[in-house]
């Protein structure tokens, strides 16, 4: 057996997935590209969310803040400082949603479990209930427009649908590989090890010398960071920025769609949102009682598929892999 | 004087609902060590049954004493759905661990509020004749609503009956003894299943009726459950997760506090709530009332 053979395994879905990805928007044309690029945005998110769910072992409904408070921050830097650069948006963004997990992050993490939950859901709506009541700067439920940007310094083309599904796609694209290899090098180093040693023990952790909080800390803000970024590359994408995406709600649609791709994964993430993000799509198109059917979905998926998509995937594997 | 009479008495009545939600939440939370995420949305259905019920007898001509007699039904109507749900949705999670829990109850909010949704209508229900069939009273010059009255002296009155059932009742005795060790008291021979069913239904009863009382005053409409839901948190964060004396305290405590933003700081009054539940956390993290 090759030394290797791990390597070549993931390279082995990883190549035609790029591919696909790569040829997306000159096959399956732009309602899917765009349904695509939501998946991709989102799965930033919610990778970024995993974090804290899958390897620290912390259940946080209040992502909502950090991918809020990165979409705003795009919508703020459009209105008041006249900016138009994506690059500029991304960092702008980035920042603001690290400030801003520092501050909730110091007060979350000296809780675990529940509490933790809750915490972060209170704090979140406090950003939610300032963007619903200072309407003069936030634009209230209406919320803030958000025009195309210019990408690597190239303004965009007149035609929004064009640009979208085609310059804005790859850049999106390219960002979401540059996240899932940060993500995948954060994981599987000597921090995420630490992260899982939290998570699987924590007085175990405490004792071979790891400072419990200090890196639940810092899982907590490159959490928010990535989900920032995410609401930064949605802003665009959705041309508004509403107090919806503040909404503790929408948290708890970042958690299904951990759960929906399975959180003991390291790509779980990025499929439960691909997959959230077409079954949102088109429950909404079928019926207006889409919050029936994806409720519907969530419970009979704890109840029967707890480990989510990729946890199936994984059993069926093993199946066709066990000798007969 | 006369002003801060009336907004003394506003402050309680909200206080009041407020109790009757978070009581309920913090009563399943302390017995069953489950957080309900739907546990709004049984609010919402105790609003909802009873707008319509009143409305429905209104229009078919009861007599309006018979109106006071139809606000329970959204109560009993939370009581029942709760009394369903708790045997088919909840046990199978209470051995699995809090992330499931949270995720089924989000997913039974979803549906429920879409059911709301697909059964009344867009449109919000109101039962605003009892509010008016009860006229109002004149505190000093300016007139005060009767209802409101009556609300404050509901929410009392269920504070002081929930007392006397968990600590004067030997359903109550079992009832903590199950919360305090479950393992324990099953070893003894309590029922458990049936304890947890019970408090579950308590709890969706007094939600329920939060609901059934407000609905008088305001409308039914759709989303209130979920906004009801995090004041709900604010509340049992800052009296203690699973403490009934918390609630009672922490909906006073919030109760005032939200009248007084509203008054003097309206544009950050909710932003103010959240933060003073995260400094309680902060200082006190079982909350005011609570054992860690």
């Amino acid at each position: 057996m090759p030394k290797n053979r791990p390597l070549l395994m993931v390279l082995a879905w990883l190549i035609p997935v790029a591919i696909a990805l790569l040829a997306a928007p000159y096959v399956v044309g732009p309602f899917h590209t765009l349904t695509l690029m939501y998946g991709l945005v989102f799965g930033i998110g919610v990778l970024g969310f995993n974090l804290l769910l899958g390897y620290t072992g912390l259940l946080s409904f209040g992502h909502s803040a950090y991918f809020g408070a990165g979409a705003y921050t795009v919508a703020f830097m459009v209105k008041y400082f006249k900016i138009a650069s994506m690059e500029l948006f991304l960092a702008g963004s980035v920042l603001v949603s690290v400030v801003i997990s520092l501050v909730f992050g110091i007060v979350c993490v000296r809780y675990t479990r529940i509490f933790f939950g809750i915490l972060t859901l209170a704090l979140s709506q406090v950003l939610w209930s300032l963007a619903f009541k200072f309407f003069w700067v936030t634009g209230g439920t209406d919320g803030l427009r958000v025009p195309t940007p210019s990408l690597l310094g190239m303004s965009p083309g007149t035609d929004k649908m064009e640009f979208l599904a085609f310059q804005y796609y790859y850049y999106v694209l390219a960002v979401f590989a540059v996240c899932v290899a940060v993500m995948w090098v954060i994981v599987h180093s000597p921090f995420g090890k630490a992260l899982q040693a939290i998570r699987d023990n924590e007085t175990r952790a405490e004792f071979i010398g790891i400072r419990i909080r200090r890196f639940r800390l810092i899982a907590f803000v490159v959490s928010g960071a990535f989900a920032g970024l995410a609401g930064a590359l949605w802003a665009p994408l959705n041309g508004l920025a509403t107090p919806d995406i503040l909404v503790w709600t929408f948290s708890g649609e970042i958690v299904f769609m951990a759960v929906l791709g399975g959180f003991h994964n390291f790509i779980g993430p990025i499929v439960g949102a691909m997959a959230f993000t077409y079954l949102k799509t088109y429950a909404v198109g079928l019926t207006v009682y889409w919050q029936l059917a994806l409720g519907t979905v969530l419970v009979v998926l704890v109840l029967a598929l707890p480990k989510g998509i990729m946890g199936l995937v994984e059993l069926i594997v093993a199946r066709l892999r066990r000798p007969r | 004087m006369e002003s801060l009479v009336i907004h003394g008495l506003n402050a309680l009545l909200y206080s009041s609902v407020l109790f009757l939600i978070a009581g309920g939440l913090s009563l399943i939370y302390g017995v069953m060590r489950i957080l309900n995420l739907a546990h709004g949305s049984l609010y919402a259905i105790g609003a909802y049954v009873t707008a319509w019920s009143i409305g429905a007898a209104s229009a078919a001509g009861a007599p309006n004493a018979l109106l006071f007699l139809l606000l329970p039904a959204g109560a009993v109507a939370a009581a029942a759905v709760g009394a369903a749900l708790e045997p088919t949705l909840l046990r199978p999670f209470y051995r699995r661990p809090e992330e499931y829990q949270l995720l089924v109850t989000f997913g039974l909010l979803m549906i429920i509020e879409d059911c709301l949704h697909l059964i009344w209508g867009p449109n919000p229900l109101s039962a605003g004749k009892v509010y008016q069939l009860a006229g109002s009273v004149t505190i000093g010059t300016s007139r005060y609503p009767a209802y409101n009255l009556a609300v404050i002296a509901i929410g009392i009155l269920s504070a002081l009956a929930l007392w006397a059932f968990i600590y004067r009742t030997r359903f109550g005795v079992v009832l903590r003894a199950t919360s305090q060790n479950m393992r324990m008291a099953l070893a003894l021979g309590v029922n458990v299943n049936r304890i947890y069913i019970q408090a579950f239904t308590i709890g969706c009863l007094m939600a329920g009726l939060g609901g059934a009382i407000v609905v008088p005053g305001q409308s039914a409409v759709l989303g209130m459950g979920v906004e009801a839901l995090v004041l709900a948190f604010v509340v049992v964060v800052i009296g203690g997760l699973g403490s009934l004396e918390g609630a009672f305290a922490g909906a006073l405590i919030v109760g005032f506090l939200r009248e007084t933003g509203i008054a003097l700081f309206p544009e950050v009054e909710l932003a103010v709530l959240y933060l003073i539940a995260a400094v309680v956390l902060l200082v006190r993290p079982a909350g005011l009332f609570g054992r860690a």
